[in-house]
């Protein structure tokens, strides 16, 4: 049986989401692992949500924003980025590697880099393999 | 019966996987344990009276009224006695950081009972073990079989292994607050609903919190607490020191805080938080003062250790629970 992963997207209401619906209305083909959130910002992604991401058994999480600078609310990527990189390090030292979380930045025309991206990924997370974290809550004790 | 003619609550206090202080607090009542044994029985607290297991045992169910019980659920011994005392009491308080959380020895999750068997048998530098001894909860001898509790791979909050009516947070809890709640009790006052955090309140330690506070938190390094010379007045974020405040439930008093050392979280996290390390994480990254990838790495590096520090009271009760074992 070949390993299907289960990704979990938020993607940006102004950029990235757009630009998801441009490879949508573009008719573009990509991996249907991903499983969409829409959020207004990169900014309103706590650590939390992706925590719970994984704890139901995503196997991977990624979050898409506009490019710095180009933010709808001036500044909330730039929020994103820096808990990114503190979030990454928190979930080295949880022993989960570190390809499961992604950061990228998507623009409202950038359709075809969204499915791109997709594929990628996808492709990185089926070579990590299924993600242990909700196993291991499961078997606690 | 007591001396006002009601007839006395019987209370019992627990240690699970705990270091005692939490008893301890339970002693720092000083001269109003008077009020205390006045109106209650303790009947079962084995760190100070000497009653057996197997006493409890035969307690008909529901016959202690309030249980404090505190420390974390480490082995099968603790566990036993979690659910035995869960059976035998009426109001089962999870007292301190430990049952509330996890607390300290929950950070024993970020290694697998192998790790920390390896590194207490074998590895650790004091140890000569060279038949390489470990052990065994069944042990037979010709006198018979000698039995010690089995030691778990995870340690678990009480919540996580029976049901629990309320939490008193803390590590150890304030004194004032266990008398609070102990004569709301007595006195048959209107009880929060059950699975409430009691003896706290529902805002964070920074609303208490005396210190100069300013809109502007970025900074371009962390440091550690003796990095700095503490002015006394400034919030310890905005000196660029990791301070649990916001993301930890005011009622302690601010005591560390006014003590000069920033807050380490032990109170845990306000009411609906799912995951106190993970807002704390959150909070955090919005003082890093930096907008490329390489500049906000840096500044994240200066966190040594961000697991432990966001974490530290409360490890078993986040949402991953523990580290990822492959």
């Amino acid at each position: 049986m070949s390993f299907n992963p289960k990704i979990v997207a938020f993607l940006c209401n102004w950029c990235s989401y757009t630009g998801a619906d441009l490879a949508g209305t573009s008719r573009m083909k990509y991996a249907s692992n991903i499983r969409i959130i829409r959020v207004m910002c990169s900014g309103r992604v706590e650590p939390t949500f992706v925590l719970k991401a994984f704890s139901e058994g995503a196997d991977g999480v990624i979050i898409l924003g506009c490019h710095p600078g180009d933010c709808h609310y001036h500044e909330g990527n730039y929020k994103c980025l820096r808990r990114f990189h503190l979030m990454k390090k928190y979930f080295n030292q949880m022993g989960l590697e570190d390809g499961r979380l992604r950061l990228e930045w998507i623009s409202a025309s950038e359709g075809k880099q969204f499915a791109e991206l997709v594929n990628e990924f996808t492709t990185q997370i089926t070579e990590l393999g299924p993600c242990k974290v909700k196993e291991n809550i499961e078997t606690l004790a | 019966m007591s001396e006002n003619g009601k007839p006395k609550l019987k209370l019992a206090v627990y240690w699970g996987a705990a270091c005692g202080g939490c008893c301890v607090s339970v002693l720092d009542v000083h001269e109003k344990l008077f009020t205390v044994v006045e109106n209650a029985d303790l009947v079962f607290w084995p760190i100070a009276l000497d009653i057996k297991y197997k006493d409890v045992e035969e307690m008909p169910d529901g016959h202690i009224d309030v249980t404090l019980f505190n420390g974390a659920v480490r082995n099968s011994e603790n566990e036993h006695l979690a659910k035995l005392l869960r059976q035998k009491t009426k109001v089962l308080v999870a007292y301190g950081s430990c049952s509330h959380m996890g607390g300290i020895p929950g950070l024993a999750n970020f290694s697998s009972k192998d790790e920390i068997f390896r590194r207490a048998y074998f590895d650790s530098e004091s140890t000569i073990n060279p038949e390489k001894i470990t052990p065994q909860p069944h042990f037979e001898i010709p006198q018979g079989v000698l039995e010690i509790p089995v030691f778990y791979n995870d340690v678990r909050s009480l919540g996580q292994v029976v049901d629990v009516d309320y939490y008193l947070p803390g590590c150890p809890p304030q004194t004032e607050r266990l008398v609070e709640v102990f004569l709301a009790i007595v006195t048959g006052a209107q009880l929060p609903p059950k699975g409430s955090v009691i003896g706290a309140l529902s805002k964070s330690q920074c609303d208490e919190c005396k210190r100069k506070k300013s809109d502007n938190k970025l900074v371009k390094e962390f440091k550690r607490p003796v990095d700095i010379i503490d002015d006394g007045e400034t919030c310890f974020l905005e000196q660029g020191v990791i301070c649990m405040g916001p993301a930890t439930r005011g009622g302690c008093g601010v005591r560390c805080i006014e003590g000069n050392a920033p807050c380490r979280g032990c109170y845990g996290p306000p009411p609906d938080v799912l995951d106190p390390g993970a807002k704390m994480l959150s909070a955090i990254a919005t003082m890093i003062d930096a907008n490329t990838p390489e500049e906000v790495e840096r500044i994240v590096a200066t966190i040594d250790d961000p697991a432990g520090t966001f974490y530290r009271f409360s490890l078993p009760g986040s949402i991953l629970r523990r580290k990822v074992l492959v």
